[in-house]
């Protein structure tokens, strides 16, 4: 496999009439790396993916995938590609097999190949006995699998996943990440959108911060939280409605403070001291809590707002 | 040859690719492997439409006057009868399915993620809904064989128009699809239909009509029944490629149309 990069964009514009969805973004992402969107709602995540994924024209700029302009090889680009999207696309009328032999069969793959394939990659995400029954009767977290799967039956070089474990329980999410991960270990470019951070650490080797259409931080899970944020946080809640009273009181406590509607962030290379100071201070908050910093306090930082919705 | 040939290169993708739509009337053939129902259904409608005009009509009516001939009424309906259940299994699919699919389940959505393009979705599906007009237009003639209605072995010659007539119609139920916004705009697709079949000189020759023949000749389903009454009965005339020629050109605009919808709509 060669290292020239399999996504490559430059100056990448997406306009829907006025609004403009992704703002000039710059990328490179290498073959074999696992690289992640990480952002709110809106940020132009999606309509980024859905032009990599050769079913949204560029609007402006520059973009190749696998060196090929999805402009005129969009075919071409998407027989390489295995794409599971935000929202299930699942053939309904099809059993959950069907649905993979017929996607397979779409790639030109000889229909015994098809189902042989098909056969493995129900095995791999678990659903070996549910091959035959109906799409519908899947739970959340079996159809997102599924999907998975039929993203696979290509043997895709890049495996695009928007927004993969959004509204799954946590056991889905987590049998899921181990799918994923064993995906990255044989060797699969993963790219994928999120606003989940502890997501974007499991699986990221590297990941962008998207606000309003815009790059705002690039880097190594680690590296973004070593550059934007403090090693540790600490996090205080008040009666409500008290948050932004005690602001005042906190001040010159650790590098930065960061007030939201729900609990005060102070971000401190030393959590435990500072809670002492609070204390001594004469403030009482009604929890306390010292945490190691994460990409939410990352995504705070750059942007003001936090991810939650 | 190779695939790189200057040939291959300035050929319309719709044939270096022509074996992609296939794909998607592969996946229908799947889903109705499952549900041989509408098939069956596609079969009773014709054969209670030809009973009632073989039993009851027939011998009200009596014989009617046809290019110079004079043949048995059912013999005049039944052609025109067999174009509309072409008409009818090309509506039906490319209509209510590919509303549903385009809009609901997005199958088209998880189609297009695939090498597969607008235009090969667009072709499968109307090829799909062609085929399965032709399907009851196989069942209607095997009516009217057992009937003895058939006539000739001419009557082997309304099945490529019975083709052309699931083509046209299902070209232009897909692009009209493609702007419905709900179901309740399918009740348009029923009020349109019906007139078609009943005035189509479907039941008495365009002659009836007097002066209002050329309203008549507006309908495409008016076509299709001349080529398949032509057929049919063995009477060629030189009309015919006019009817030929309309349902071509109502093919090509309908798919022409289907397509752009189809990447205004999904691929945006």
């Amino acid at each position: 496999m060669s290292d020239s990069p399999v996504i490559l964009a430059h100056s990448l514009v997406k306009r829907f009439g006025s609004f403009e969805a992704v703002k000039g973004i710059d990328l490179e992402v290498s073959p074999g790396e696992s690289f992640g969107f990480l952002g709110p709602n809106g940020a132009g995540k999606s309509s980024t993916m859905r032009m990599i994924a050769g079913v949204s024209p560029v609007t402006e700029g520059v973009l190749r995938i696998f060196g090929l302009d999805p402009a005129v090889a969009g075919s071409a680009i998407r027989n390489r590609l295995g794409v599971v999207p935000q929202a299930d696309n699942l053939d309904g009328e099809l059993t959950p097999l069907d649905n993979l032999v017929i996607y397979g069969r779409y790639f030109d793959i000889p229909r015994s190949e098809c189902v042989e394939r098909a056969r493995e990659l129900l095995e791999f995400v678990q659903l070996t006995d549910r091959s035959g029954g109906r799409v519908d009767a899947l739970s959340g977290g079996m159809k997102r699998r599924l999907t998975i799967a039929r993203g696979l039956m290509n043997r895709p070089e890049m495996l695009l996943l928007d927004e993969p474990t959004t509204g799954l329980d946590p056991q889905a999410r987590h049998i899921l990440w181990d799918r994923l991960y064993r995906l990255k270990q044989q060797g699969v470019t993963l790219v994928l959108t999120t606003h989940y951070m502890d997501e974007a650490e499991q699986l990221c080797d590297r990941l962008v911060v998207m606000d309003a259409g815009r790059i705002v931080a690039e880097g190594s899970p680690r590296d973004l939280i070593t550059n934007y944020s403090t090693r540790e946080v600490l996090e205080l809640r008040f009666s409500a409605g008290q948050n932004a009273q005690h602001e005042a009181q906190l001040t010159g406590l650790g590098e930065r403070l960061e007030v939201l509607a729900d609990r005060v962030l102070v971000y401190t290379e030393d959590g435990e001291s500072a809670l002492r100071e609070v204390h001594t201070r004469g403030m009482r908050p009604e929890s306390s809590l010292v945490r190691r910093s994460s990409l939410e306090d990352v995504f705070l930082r750059l942007t003001g707002r936090s991810l939650a919705e | 040859m190779s695939r790189d040939t200057l040939i291959w290169r300035i050929a319309p993708p719709i044939l270096r690719n022509a074996h992609r739509p296939q794909r998607i009337v592969e996946r229908n053939a799947i889903v109705y492997r499952r549900t041989p129902m509408v098939f069956i259904s596609g079969f009773f409608e014709p054969l209670f439409y030809l009973l009632s005009f073989r039993i009851g009509f027939g011998a009200l009516i009596g014989d009617v006057e046809f290019a110079g001939m004079s043949i048995e009424y059912a013999k005049f309906v039944a052609p025109a009868l067999m174009a509309s259940s072409a008409m009818n299994g090309a509506v039906y699919d490319s209509t209510m399915n590919i509303y549903f699919k385009l809009r609901y389940s997005k199958t088209y959505d998880a189609m297009l993620a695939s090498p597969l393009g607008a235009p090969d979705v667009a072709i499968g599906e109307i090829l799909w809904a062609m085929l399965r007009g032709f399907i009851y237009s196989l069942s209607f003639l095997a009516c009217l064989v057992v009937l003895g209605l058939a006539g000739s072995w001419w009557i082997l010659a309304a099945l490529p128009a019975c083709l052309l007539i699931g083509l046209a119609f299902a070209a232009v139920g897909m692009a009209l699809t493609t702007y419905m916004r709900s179901w309740a705009d399918f009740d348009w697709v029923q009020t349109i239909m019906l007139p078609l079949f009943l005035f189509s000189a479907t039941f008495y020759p365009l002659s009836a009509y007097g002066d209002f023949g050329w309203i008549v000749q507006l309908s495409p389903l008016y076509h299709g029944a001349a080529l398949v009454r032509g057929a049919s009965l063995g009477v060629a005339t030189w009309g015919m490629l006019v009817h030929v020629l309309v349902l071509i050109v109502l093919a090509v605009v309908g798919l022409t149309v289907a397509t752009r919808r189809i990447e205004t709509l999904l691929l945006k």
